[in-house]
């Protein structure tokens, strides 16, 4: 276990900086406050009933001093903090502009090139990156830890927040401001690749990381698309209703839908459902689901079909 | 104050008179005081039960107990019932009630009839909630909008819940200020205010100038739902973080509304089982001023990363650090009280200690909250989540024990199992750390508060969390257990069992109905203590 | 508030100089928490005034200024009347008081039913609170007011009755001065509320 995500942006390791100088402060007046009170406690325990004790009121040095140490620290703590806060709201000129969309349960990407992706942000290695970021219904809070930047997301303003990872690797996205049932389901990954794996990224056609998955069998791919495109934040696979219908023997079933009609869970109709999730919602359910349209590839609609088959 | 008609000889308790319609209909600021010890305490328990619920299902990443749309109902419910119907009413109603005429010698408030009212009021208000209980909202106790506004769930029974309550906030604030301003017994000047006077003070003004603030806040929360009202809403021009604005302007006054009358109990504690004059009188009476008039001006500490201008952020982040200052004041004097004093370990003693303990943790850790680039990374994590119930828990609910403690002699003349009462503190106090120490780590580490399920890098703090709140609540548990029982079982009380000089030790236990035979003239402050001055007993 | 300060019970007997000054106290800080309460609508008023300066400029011409004006001419010499009542009650004049309540009374009522054909001509309009964020706010504002009109209303009602069952007299007369304070405050805010609304929008 370690005390803080690895530091993986240029300003984490300043704010670790005021972290650690605000931890060693408290830790002194912590330790001091207690072993004092600790130590008066026992010194000082009634031992007789009859005991005298001094007429103390108090005494003017001690609060001036007590007053005007921590006033005196307080004001260089903040002055530190101010400082590093500064620079995390100045983003550099040369900035990548990242738009994101916060929607409930999901995270949209989109790129300077058109290239949209979903949950899963594609960022390169030391550059610069400017976030502008905006909500679709509610609030949200887009938060790494490893970069340690967090800003809200607010209907009808745009925020904006910047950072320059400086790690390779793949990091958690929290959504940190509570935006309803799905709130702790909306989670993302920054995937930070060096220069050269950003390009070969930049240029494919699909929405991951190159050709390296579509080898893979399709409900194995199915699974991936899964858990990668967020369809996890809302269908569970254990039979449990978390928002939509659980994709657990959801392949092949009769039912009905909100306008009476009846329906049966085959490829047409789940790939609709996919696509246009407004038009057939089954009874008992809400029409909040956005539409994966350009955002899923007829290949991993087809993947994410064969995974469902197996989930009998 | 001198012309009382009826000065009876004979000895009647307060809590002589029987039947539901004399506890219903009682004027008496004692009985008052016990009719919201016992909401408040109801309310206490049930929403520590509904933490307990949601600590079981933390106690996995999955979502296995309950469904997050049942958990987050438990967190609304949970934080709006603990915030809203214990921690402010809490000891501001029931302790300020029962203790403010007893410690400035008066015989009841100076509205007695308009201090039942708000207790109505208060009642009204708790039907309104319960019955919101079957139909709970699921926003989180800060109701933000636009998700207040949008949500399926019945937000308008549990905010007009919440409204009623405000009055009967705001009118109990006015009463204890007219009070304290007009009732004092002779002699009593204001610097020979018990400290709890002085914090009483401060949280009513306090009560008295936020409340109506939260009060059209949520009514406009109401008309937003209702009458389709747009101040919130982007799509009709409204702007969703005025909401916060309005909300903090109330919440971050009304967090001192909580922690100052628990402040107010520990000044009163410390000084009679350190058998010591209060260190520093004056630096911690107008510290609880400075406090309530520095709580008006930080409350957009809470939405450093909500989009406010960095200019906002930057004041807001300095003038939080300023509370700082007052705060560690108290801390500082109550700690050198002990000094050369003669400390006997009562429950109510510990529980004293542990507030500052506890309290200083709460308050530290409120340094890194304040400090913009340290709570960018912080906010709306679970460090957040551990800081505030170190200053609630930690701070409030300790001080609530203790006054419960060490009043309760006085208030029903009974006593209770002093050894039970110390294991209890001693569950309490471990339970409480081993449950909100770990989830410090938890926020450093990036795990966000409000969530239902979790990555699994988290599971072997939480789960600790978890285990923790076991032993809190069978500290609890113990405890409720050990005072009722002392109701029934305990040894009658005499009239002063520590040595207390405070006015309200020198009548019997319990008072009579109107509490001093004689309005008492007095000449003295209450922490006369030590040898250098002669102690009339 | 008024109940609180006609008190007199069990044995409690205050020194009446001491419960008329706490009467006053406390009315005052009631007051204050008044103002608090409609500060948050004066608040919400400022920043979306500010926000979009030509919204307010071009509905708030949809107000019914010569309504407007009327009502506040009603309250300014209610509270005229009110003033002249509490002096009237000081010197022991009951039945003059009591008229003059009455006439403040009135005067309430009429506030009323002007205000009354003024929201009827709204919603004739397909005005209504979710109209626009200036609409929300003219009829939360006036609403809330109105809410205070119609306290006071049943407060003077009260009072009025007391006073000419002969309950006041020169000696003892808090309950019409903290009636007539709250008067005043219904009337005050008003006058804000007016210019800001229905004059410069």
């Amino acid at each position: 276990m370690t005390w803080i995500p690895e530091a993986a942006s240029n300003l984490a390791s300043k704010v670790d900086g005021v972290l650690l100088v605000i931890t060693l402060i408290s830790i002194f007046f912590f330790v001091l406050i207690t072993a004092v009170l600790i130590y008066f406690a026992v010194k000082y325990r009634r031992k007789s009933e009859d005991e005298e004790t001094p007429y103390i009121t108090g005494s003017e040095p001690l609060e001036i001093i007590w007053t005007v140490i921590p006033s005196i620290l307080l004001i260089l703590l903040f002055v530190h903090a101010y400082v590093v806060y500064k620079d995390m709201r100045t983003p550099p000129k040369d900035a990548v502009d990242i738009t994101v969309t916060g929607k409930q349960w999901l995270w949209t990407f989109e790129y300077y090139n058109g290239k949209k992706t979903l949950n899963e942000l594609y960022v390169q290695q030391n550059r610069p990156v400017r976030m502008v970021m905006r909500a679709d219904d509610v609030l949200h809070s887009f938060f790494v830890p490893a970069f340690r930047v967090k800003q809200d997301l607010i209907p009808g303003r745009y925020t904006q927040l910047w950072f320059t990872p400086t790690k390779i690797g793949t990091f958690d996205i929290f959504c940190a401001e509570y935006c309803g049932t799905g709130h702790s389901a909306m989670l993302g990954r920054v995937i930070v690749l060096s220069p050269e794996a950003y390009d070969i990224w930049e240029k494919g056609v699909g929405t991951d990381g190159g050709g390296a998955v579509a080898s893979l069998p399709p409900a194995e791919l199915g699974e991936k698309v899964y858990k990668g495109k967020g369809c996890n934040a809302c269908h569970s696979v254990d039979g449990s209703v978390v928002l939509g219908p659980s994709f657990k023997g959801l392949y092949g079933r009769e039912g009905v839908l909100e306008d009476g009609s009846s329906y049966t869970a085959d490829e047409n109709y789940i790939m609709k459902s996919i696509l246009e999730p407004q038009e057939e919602v089954v009874k008992g359910f809400q029409p909040v689901m956005p539409s994966f349209k350009g955002i899923l590839s007829d290949d991993e609609i087809t993947a994410l079909i064969a995974y469902m088959k197996t989930l009998k | 104050m001198a012309n009382h008609a009826v000065a009876t000889n004979v000895y009647v308790p307060f809590l002589e008179k029987k039947g539901i319609l004399s506890w219903l209909y009682t004027t008496d600021h004692k009985r008052i005081g016990i009719l919201y010890l016992i909401s408040v305490s109801f309310f206490f328990l049930i929403a520590g039960i509904i933490a307990l619920l949601m600590r079981i299902e933390l106690l996995t990443p999955v979502s296995d107990f309950v469904s997050p749309h049942t958990y987050n109902v438990l967190f609304t419910l949970h934080g709006s019932l603990m915030v809203f119907f214990f921690i402010i009413p809490g000891l501001a109603a029931s302790f300020g009630n029962f203790l403010i005429p007893l410690m400035i010698g008066a015989r009841d408030v100076a509205f007695p009839k308009l201090n039942l009212g708000s207790y109505w009021i208060y009642l009204l208000g708790t039907v309104i909630v319960l019955i919101a209980l079957f139909q709970p909202a699921d926003t989180g106790w800060t109701f933000y909008t636009p998700y207040s506004a949008t949500t399926d769930t019945d937000v308008i029974l549990i905010t007009l819940g919440v409204f009623v309550l405000g009055f009967s906030s705001i009118l109990t604030g006015l009463n204890f200020i007219v009070t304290i301003h007009k009732m004092r017994a002779p002699g009593m000047t204001w610097h020979r205010l018990p400290l709890f006077i002085w914090a009483s003070y401060a949280t009513a003004v306090l009560q008295l100038l936020a409340t109506p603030v939260v009060g059209i806040t949520l009514l406009l929360l109401i008309a937003e739902r209702s009458l389709g009202v747009g101040f919130f809403d982007p799509a009709k021009g409204g702007d969703p973080v005025l909401f916060q604005n309005f909300f903090w302007f109330y919440s971050h006054p009304a967090v001192y509304i909580m922690i100052i009358p628990a402040m107010g109990v520990i000044s009163e504690i410390i000084p009679v089982f350190s058998r010591k004059p209060i260190f520093g009188y004056k630096a911690i009476a107008y510290s609880s001023l400075g406090i309530a008039f520095i709580s008006f001006f930080v409350w957009a500490h809470h939405m450093f990363t909500a989009g406010i201008s960095e200019v906002a952020a930057t004041i807001f982040s300095f003038l939080t650090f300023l509370v700082a200052i007052p705060t560690a004041i108290k801390v500082f004097n109550w700690t050198a009280t002990l000094y050369k004093g003669s400390i006997e370990l009562h429950s109510a003693m510990l529980y004293a200690l542990g507030f500052i303990f506890l309290f200083t943790i709460g308050g530290l850790t409120g340094v890194f909250l304040g400090a913009l680039a340290a709570d960018i990374h912080l906010h709306d994590t679970y460090f957040v989540v551990a800081h505030m119930h170190y200053v609630m828990i930690g701070g409030t609910v300790m001080g609530f024990f203790g006054a419960l403690h060490f009043w309760y002699p006085k208030w029903f003349g009974k006593m209770f199992n002093e050894a039970v009462a110390k294991l209890a503190w001693f569950l309490v106090f471990v339970g409480f750390n081993v449950t909100f120490f770990p989830q410090f780590f938890l926020g450093v580490q990036g795990m966000p508060r409000r969530y239902a399920t979790y990555p699994e890098e988290f599971e072997s703090l939480m789960s600790l969390s978890t285990y923790g709140s076991w032993i809190l609540g069978l500290g609890v548990l113990i405890m409720t257990v050990n005072l009722i029982n002392g109701l029934f079982n305990g040894e009658k009380a005499p009239q002063n069992p520590y040595g207390s000089l405070s006015l309200e030790w020198q009548i019997p236990s319990p008072p009579p109905h109107e509490n001093f035979e004689e309005i008492p003239h007095v000449t003295d402050w209450p922490y006369g203590y030590g040898k250098k001055k002669e102690v009339d007993a | 508030m008024e109940q609180a300060n006609t008190e007199h019970s069990h044995g409690l007997e205050m020194d009446p100089q001491v419960e008329y000054s706490s009467s006053k106290l406390g009315m005052w800080l009631f007051l204050g928490t008044e103002i608090m309460l409609f500060g948050g609508l004066f608040a919400a008023y400022a920043i979306f005034r500010a926000k979009y300066p030509e919204m307010f400029l071009e509905q708030h011409q949809e107000l019914n200024r010569e309504m407007g004006a009327i009502n506040t001419c009603i309250l300014i010499f209610s509270s005229l009347t009110m003033a002249i009542a509490v002096t009237a009650i000081q010197k022991g004049k009951r039945m003059m008081s009591a008229i003059l309540i009455l006439v403040t009374l009135i005067c309430g009522l009429g506030f009323g039913v002007v205000k009354y054909f003024e929201y009827g001509a709204k919603f004739a309009h397909h005005i209504y609170p979710d109209t626009s964020i200036f609409f929300s706010l003219y009829f939360m504002m006036t609403g809330l007011h109105m809410l205070h009109v119609f306290i006071g209303l049943i407060v003077l009602g009260v009072l009025m009755v007391l006073t000419w069952k002969g309950t006041f007299n020169e000696k003892y007369s808090t309950p019409v001065e903290l009636g007539g304070l709250y008067w005043h405050l219904v009337d005050l805010i008003w006058i804000y509320l007016f210019p800001l609304l229905y004059l410069i929008g």
